[in-house]
């Protein structure tokens, strides 16, 4: 009696088993939340320093280009004005998308329209060792290539936005290719087959409808793009000429924010004013990219509710 | 009338189309012509002397063993301490979790994870791995980092292949009397075995060339370190965690950066060479191994 009480009031092996590998998976992703959080939490707190503590003003932060934080302005007010380092950051991230938008639309348009099985086989390994080159090394194309090209054709030194651009754009085409392939395929089949019925070509079929339909899609994608492409570091730090100046022409030394991070962190002593300087860069940074990731929800919701 | 439009649209089709193939045959030949140029001036600089001889900080003819060690033994730390945590996670999303305010909260931090930029998480490292809990530049800091990484990589690619899984094996499972946790043990978990590998195999592929991340946690330097101490809790030991490390990938950044190693072009296209020809095969690696296990196991040919 006493041993069927047990068996009925107790839990079971399985249901034992059951809790177990729930809570082990579930103290998994926990882990992954907490670690997340925390990194969010520690950057704003440094980052922020430089508002709180230091008492710079968030205006004078993003609209002045006076980088120099170790020394004191006319006002008696640190120069921490991180205006150049932000449009350098946009101006090659916009660039980048700008340039491979339009090869990736029509690498992942012969993929899915013109020749999908001899064409997807023969690009799909393209797209997978475009990814697989590891940043550093477009950086190191980028320094021995891209540059000294850019220099005999436009003058100067070579570095600055727009070798800055080229290497990206190379870095972001697979993001926004393999994306774009996705949205195409999604495209319903009787789309293309009515559009043909109604004699419509090849080319009116794949601008009139199919590009229309995968609007959304594309969209993500090209942002997605954007998100990689702002946040690369090393690639872009080895391009753009490292001089915290606002950009005058495409051609002109600048910083982005990731290659100001990169090359100064190292010089600075952890607490000072020009440190969280860089923390406070590090900020707009994650912002940017928390932003980027909004976006691409609010995209992709629209795209759901037209279907 | 009628002919005419229908002969001008077929003109613009036909320029349309042609204007696509060129646009992929341009594509086709950046890659081309970017991994022609890394192996064709690469590969001259690759020796057996430049594989087994330590770098060199002033001087010309250094090597790249320490940095080719330091890569493989802080990319199999990182598999390590990364695979269990994503595994789980993974397996919470594709199995227990319910549609419902929490499973979002978590897919949108594993997607906010995974948007950060590697020099983000590589600071974070530096702040709290290298300077509050004092690993100092070392190779468990960079693990760390990179494992950070990792992660939503990974944890995509286990909820993927889980989901790829056909439920009625699932029910398959229940049928029999066994608990959900068990069946996912025994018959889930074999059945996604080659795509979790692939996965595995490819997020490695990435590691490898990863630098961002490391340059502020694993360091950029290499002490001198000998190959025949195997205590890994000496500090000269090839095997001591706790010893800062060059990676590869690092190496050809500090070179083009700092310029001080006369020779600099001349062993970071050698350095690009080997990290290429090394993800390529991590590339073919998976590929083949994952068909191989597909085909093992389910039995086709």
């Amino acid at each position: 009696m006493n041993k069927m009480q047990q068996r009925l009031l107790h839990p079971s092996k399985a249901t034992r088993q059951d809790r177990f590998g729930k809570t082990i998976s579930l103290i998994c992703i926990g882990f992954i939340m907490i670690l997340t959080v925390s990194i969010i939490g520690f950057i704003a707190i440094h980052g922020l320093a430089t508002f709180f503590e230091n008492h710079v003003s968030v205006m004078q932060f993003i609209f002045s280009s006076n980088w120099n934080p170790g020394q004191l302005g006319k006002n008696g007010q640190p120069q921490v004005g991180a205006f150049a380092m932000i449009v350098a950051s946009f101006a090659v991230t916009l660039l980048a998308a700008i340039l491979a938008t339009p090869f990736a639309i029509a690498v992942a348009l012969y993929m899915t329209e013109l020749a999908p099985k001899r064409g997807a086989k023969m690009l799909q390994p393209v797209i997978e060792l475009l990814v697989g080159i590891p940043s550093v090394v477009y950086g190191f194309i980028g320094l021995v290539v891209i540059v000294p090209a850019i220099r005999s054709v436009f003058g100067g030194t070579g570095f600055g936005i727009l070798a800055g651009s080229i290497v990206l754009f190379v870095m972001i085409l697979p993001t926004i290719t393999s994306l774009t392939i996705d949205s195409l395929q999604q495209v319903p089949d009787h789309y293309r087959k009515a559009s043909l019925a109604l004699g419509a070509t090849k080319w009116q079929t794949i601008y009139k409808v199919i590009l229309r339909a995968a609007l959304p899609g594309i969209l993500t994608a090209i942002v997605f793009g954007m998100a990689r492409a702002f946040g690369e570091a090393l690639a872009v730090q080895m391009v753009i000429g490292n001089a915290a100046l606002t950009p005058t022409s495409l051609t002109s030394p600048t910083a982005t924010l990731t290659s100001q991070l990169t090359s100064q962190m190292g010089d600075t002593i952890m607490g000072t004013l020009p440190n969280n300087a860089l923390w406070s860069l590090a900020l707009v940074l994650l912002i940017m990219s928390v932003i980027f990731n909004l976006l691409i929800k609010v995209v992709g919701k629209r795209g759901e509710m037209k279907k | 009338m009628k002919n005419s439009v229908n002969k001008k649209a077929e003109h613009a089709n036909q320029i349309a189309l042609l204007i696509i193939k060129a646009m992929v045959g341009v594509v086709v030949l950046i890659l081309m012509a970017l991994l022609g140029y890394i192996l064709i001036t690469g590969i001259p600089n690759v020796s057996w002397h430049f594989l087994t001889s330590p770098s060199k900080d002033f001087g010309a003819g250094g090597g790249i063993v320490n940095e080719l060690f330091n890569s493989v033994y802080i990319l199999i730390i990182t598999l390590v301490i990364s695979c269990p945590l994503a595994l789980g996670a993974g397996i919470y999303l594709a199995e227990f979790a319910k549609p419902s305010f929490l499973t979002n909260t978590m897919r949108t931090t594993i997607e906010v994870l995974s948007s950060l930029p590697s020099i983000v998480i590589g600071l974070f490292g530096y702040l709290v791995l290298v300077i509050k809990f004092q690993f100092d530049f070392s190779i468990i800091s960079g693990a760390f980092a990179l494992m950070f990484v990792n992660i939503p990589l990974l944890t995509r690619n286990t909820e993927e292949s889980l989901k790829a899984v056909s439920h009625s094996q699932r029910e398959a499972g229940w049928a029999l009397g066994l608990s959900k946790w068990r069946t996912i043990l025994k018959i889930i978990l074999p059945a996604a075995v080659p795509g979790l590998v692939t996965g595995i195999i490819l997020s490695a592929g990435r590691i490898f060339g990863e630098a961002a991340a490391l340059i502020f946690t694993a360091g950029q330097s290499t002490p001198v370190i000998s190959y025949a101490n195997w205590n890994p809790f000496s500090s000269t030991s090839f095997l001591n965690p706790m010893r800062p490390t060059e990676t590869l990938a690092v190496h050809i950044w500090k070179l083009n950066t700092d310029g001080i190693t006369p020779d600099a072009t001349q062993i970071s296209s050698g350095a690009s060479a080997v990290l290429i020809i090394v993800i390529l095969s991590i590339i073919l690696l998976s590929r083949f191994l994952g068909n191989y296990l597909y085909k093992k196991m389910s039995g086709t040919k």
